[in-house]
């Protein structure tokens, strides 16, 4: 792991869209920049499994202007665990610790999914939306596999055009908005992003006559060691629907854990930045999804707008223009698609809310707020340290639930060691000498 | 740019041991999507024995920890297929 210097001018943290754009812009005079992400391979979500995969354009655009730089460096598989010092992150390589010391550091950590808990989602082969999409671009393979793909929001389209594609069979596209709502969204489309209506009408018209329907609920995943099949609620029936697979996505959340501890103020749409995508700590700036859900031009713009920013530029006019048409659909989407209070409803009081420690949701309604539930239940306190049912729970009870704390992922043993010569080197050097 | 992700999706078939049994997958797919394949969906049990498998695909739900050469608590999303790998996942009980 030579490539990865101990101490960088300019750190873009994270490959995604924004990621790239930003290291493309902070790099075009010569500026050295160290652009690492926890994947092995470049491109974030929307733009996952590396350049092979990439159907993109601007994707192949910027990765090969980067490629072509010898003063940018890529690592990958590489997750911040820590930040140890003021300007210094604490790095788990999967072979080892190592500290990274930057000067300047971009932000652009993506989006996760929010994943609501139901009956039966803790069952093998219910997985997010987002999520089946990551695993068939790591190779699952579906062999005419049956796939339920539900939930909410125009990811849902995305997801069933793979499975298709990918050839899994698509028993059925179940969204939760209902027709009319849908139909506003594609008018809304067609006044504002005709481009945006093109692509949604090409998937639309890939699903083939599998069914679309609109305004079901998803009620609950039944299986034994696997999910077998789905219940859900469609104009005032049940319908069972047997699968392989059920994919259940409700929108995207802002990844903000790194920006909190590093200290930037954080908002309930994401990370708070400024024109030039500057976070509230000067030297760091935030980019794309992390500081708010808008999709992929906007995370090209403000990758594009903070990596000038961050060496000392301004974005032009036109970049700025950009920046404004796109946050304009992130705002649509938003509109269109926030889960509705109805979905609180498929929590039932016996279902796994936190699936580390296997809490119900009758433990934690008890509780006033995320702090209590999690003393008295151990909510939270698991692996995935309440990225899952902590966004839940904000959900289904209106908590505030979003403490990140040191590591902000789990590590190993020797990885924390690695991180305690800074502080205690100092020490033993004197009794040595 | 010196480090070389490109070389990834080159599709070698590569020999795993997943709890003991031979699978033969390639080098495109992560050990999340080899387990599938493999029709292994139980990569760790719950605190209270259920089987779980990975849910968010991306690297935060933790559900879908195995120990990959010896090592524990290794995310199968995120860990790609390597030749000779040896995989144990809590699934093996319940054969």
């Amino acid at each position: 792991l030579s490539a990865l210097p101990s101490k960088a001018a300019i750190v873009v943290l994270g490959a995604g869209p924004a990621g790239l754009a930003a290291a493309h812009a902070a790099s075009e005079h010569g500026q050295r920049v160290t652009l690492i992400d926890e994947n092995f391979a470049p491109g974030g979500q929307i733009w996952r499994g590396g350049p092979s995969r990439w159907r993109d354009r601007s994707a192949h655009v910027l990765w090969r202007a980067l490629r072509e730089r010898p003063h940018v460096n890529f690592q990958g598989g590489v997750r911040l665990v820590a930040s140890t010092e003021a300007n210094t992150l604490l790095l788990d390589t999967g072979n080892g610790a190592r500290h990274l010391e930057w000067e300047r550091l971009i932000l652009c950590a993506g989006a996760r999914e929010l994943l609501l808990p139901f009956p039966g989602w803790t069952l093998p082969g219910v997985t997010g939306a987002g999520a089946l999409q990551a695993m068939l671009k790591g190779g699952l393979p579906l062999d005419g596999a049956h796939v339920v793909v539900a939930g909410t929001g125009p990811l849902l389209l995305v997801v069933a055009d793979s499975v298709r594609r990918m050839g899994g069979r698509l028993a059925a596209l179940a969204e939760h908005r209902g027709t009319r709502e849908l139909a506003r969204f594609a008018g809304q489309l067609a006044l504002h992003h005709p481009g945006k209506l093109a692509q949604a009408l090409r998937l639309f018209a890939g699903l083939k006559g599998a069914p679309y329907l609109r305004g079901a609920t998803v009620l609950a995943a039944h299986g034994d060691t696997r999910v077998r099949s789905v219940l859900l609620r469609h104009r005032g029936r049940e319908v069972e629907l047997e699968c392989d697979f059920l994919a259940c996505g409700f929108g995207l959340l802002p990844n903000t854990e790194v920006a909190s501890l590093l200290g930037c103020e954080v908002g309930p749409a994401g990370v708070l930045v400024d024109a030039q995508q500057r976070t509230s700590r000067a030297g760091v700036w935030a980019a794309g999804e992390a500081s708010g859900i808008g999709g992929v031009d906007q995370a090209l713009a403000q990758g594009r707008i903070a990596g000038l920013s961050a060496t000392g530029r301004t974005a032009t006019r036109a970049e700025l223009q950009t920046l404004t048409r796109a946050r304009a659909f992130g705002t649509l989407l938003a509109c269109s698609f926030a889960p509705l209070p109805a979905l609180r409803e498929i929590c039932r009081p016996s279902t796994l809310v936190c699936r580390c420690e296997d809490v119900r949701a009758a433990q934690l309604a008890v509780h006033l707020d995320w702090r209590s539930a999690k003393l008295h239940t151990r909510a939270g306190m698991g692996a995935c340290q309440g990225r899952v049912c902590g966004a839940a729970c904000e959900f289904l009870f209106g908590w505030q639930a979003r403490a990140v704390r040191q590591p902000i992922f789990p590590t190993s043993a020797a990885t924390l060691a690695g991180a305690m010569p800074m502080a205690c080197a100092a020490p033993e050097k004197d009794e040595q000498q | 740019m010196q480090a070389d992700p490109d070389a990834q999706d080159t599709g070698q078939a590569v020999l795993l041991l997943v709890d003991g049994r031979p699978l033969m997958v390639d080098t495109s797919m992560n050990v999340l999507a080899a387990l599938m394949a493999a029709g292994r969906l139980c990569a760790r049990r719950s605190v209270s024995g259920e089987p779980r498998f990975g849910l968010c695909g991306i690297g935060y739900c933790q559900e879908c920890r195995v120990t990959i050469d010896g090592q524990a608590h290794r995310l199968a999303c995120q860990a790609r297929c390597r030749d000779g790998m040896v995989i144990v996942t809590d699934g093996a009980s319940q054969n």
